[in-house]
């Protein structure tokens, strides 16, 4: 049996197409189509339902930031408070579990976990914690973002002094008559929020958004937008045959943790130390062929060498755009690749990641 | 038009004498949603019936294009291949794939007439 959001019925009335995504019945477009709404989302305010994203509640006092920090290769005493931090569930040997943010909040902290991995993810925590504090993963929650220049105009008329929050930040504001928890974050590489709110006033809630100019935005463009910005996508990008400094986001792991015990922890310190030998890279080919995830990497002496994990046409660049592994030798900026599509081999170069960089006051093409 | 033939394949052949024009449906486009890239047959290679003919891919996946039947490809539409965007604006005229001299006009005796493909496709899709 498909799980359904309480959006559901608000999906169907705008005529999404509807696909099952880690069990829920998913928006992958609406009538726009993909390139459409990634752009309307570029230049506007795309409003996104990532409602079967888990939401885990731990309630604690200090004891707790020292028990997670036993979890989490992030310096939490040094988060304040409503403020969040982008960090990883690892195994012993560094490989990643899930990709998650944390977030401090008055009672203890939130975390948001990717749909799929969820329930694994509140096993792990609750056993490493030793059942000794009160974990929810909560159902009676929608998660609902807002991303795109126009973003924070639009959220504001609704919820007053929401705009003056900072990227990674959060808190309590009024909507109606409750109170709903927000963020500035997103998946997108545009500006943004990452809205919880209780399930019954969700639909509310968006519908007001939609009146003020925005849209309905599905997985698809989600997926094109997140490409773009060089993100990655848990179980494509990342999964448990990758670790953090292979997956070339050092930048997530505290400074002052490296030499700290955390899971994988001796492992992180050694490939920082010593290198990796396969590493992620962005990867732009010469033509508009799309090399998706599992296409094989050559170099230029006809070495396989690695694989593609992400590859789609990015509306916003105008190209055809992907990520994936390479040898470590081959990594460097510009190296010339071949992708083997259809049995063709396809000339490409290592590239900067992202592909789309925004900057605050005009967009900016990395291509 | 009586002489536009439709396949299972979702390809559609219009006939001027030995020469047939072809495409993907109107439905094909709906189906596959943003086309991003299309590869064509090489002018003067030879094509098999159901066989291979090209490639669409969306921003969701990769297709096979078929041809509904054999020949050797005369023409091949480079406009799509420039701006694949055409193909999801106007699928079953402008943005044409590629054009065959037919080897066996028989081998059009397989395919469905419009109605027929109408039907064909909304059961299809159900």
């Amino acid at each position: 049996m498909k799980k359904k959001t309480s959006l559901y019925n608000l999906h169907k009335k705008h005529n999404a197409k509807l696909v099952e995504f880690a069990g829920y019945e998913m928006p992958i477009q609406y009538k726009d189509g993909i390139i459409q709404e990634h752009k309307f989302t570029r230049s506007n305010c795309g409003i996104f339902d990532v409602s079967h994203m888990g939401q885990l509640f731990i309630y604690g006092k200090e004891n707790l930031t020292k028990d997670l920090e036993n979890i989490f290769p992030i310096d939490l005493k040094k988060l304040n408070l409503n403020q969040s931090k982008y960090s990883f569930l690892m195994d012993e040997n560094a490989c990643i579990y899930d990709d998650l943010i944390i977030t401090k909040i008055s009672e203890g902290y939130l975390i948001i976990l990717n749909a799929a991995c969820k329930e694994d993810d509140l096993r792990i925590i609750k056993k490493k914690l030793n059942n000794k504090y009160d974990l929810q993963l909560k159902e009676d929650l929608s998660l609902i973002a807002l991303q795109g220049p126009e973003a924070k105009n639009i959220l504001e008329r609704k919820v007053e002094g929401v705009s003056k929050l900072k990227f990674m930040n959060g808190g309590n504001f009024k909507f109606s008559d409750i109170t709903i928890f927000i963020t500035r974050s997103g998946y997108t590489g545009e500006d943004g929020f990452e809205i919880s709110i209780k399930n019954n006033y969700a639909e509310k809630f968006v519908e007001e958004m939609l009146s003020n100019g925005s849209k309905m935005i599905g997985l698809g463009a989600r997926d094109t937008l997140r490409m773009e910005a060089g993100l990655c996508l848990y179980g494509n990008d990342i999964d448990k045959n990758t670790t953090p400094i292979e997956a070339n986001l050092k930048w997530a792991i505290s400074k002052n943790r490296i030499d700290t015990d955390y899971p994988g922890s001796e492992i992180i310190k050694k490939q920082i130390q010593s290198g990796v030998e396969k590493i992620r890279v962005g990867i732009k080919p010469e033509n508009r062929v799309i090399a998706r995830g599992n296409t094989k990497i050559f170099s230029n002496d006809d070495k396989e060498i690695g694989k593609i994990t992400s590859g789609t046409f990015g509306p916003s660049v105008d190209h055809s755009i992907a990520m994936g592994y390479v040898h470590k030798q081959y990594s460097n900026l510009n190296t010339r690749l071949f992708l083997e599509v259809r049995g063709k081999k396809i000339p490409a170069n290592v590239c900067n990641l992202p592909f789309y960089k925004k900057n605050y006051a005009k967009g900016e093409l990395n291509v | 038009m009586s002489d536009v033939k439709y396949s299972k394949e979702h390809e559609w052949l219009k006939l001027d004498g030995d020469i047939a024009t072809i495409g993907i449906t109107k439905h094909a486009t709906e189906m596959l949603g943003d086309i991003v890239f299309a590869e064509l047959p090489e002018k003067g290679s030879i094509v098999e019936k159901d066989g291979t003919a090209g490639v669409v891919e969306s921003t969701k996946a990769a297709s096979d294009v078929y041809t509904p039947i054999s020949g050797e490809v005369i023409d091949a539409n480079q406009a799509i291949v420039e701006d694949p965007s055409k193909i999801n604006a106007d699928p079953e005229g402008e943005a044409w794939f590629f054009k065959l001299k037919i080897k066996d006009i028989k081998e059009l005796d397989t395919l469905m007439n419009k109605d027929e493909y109408d039907k064909f496709a909304k059961e299809s899709s159900q």
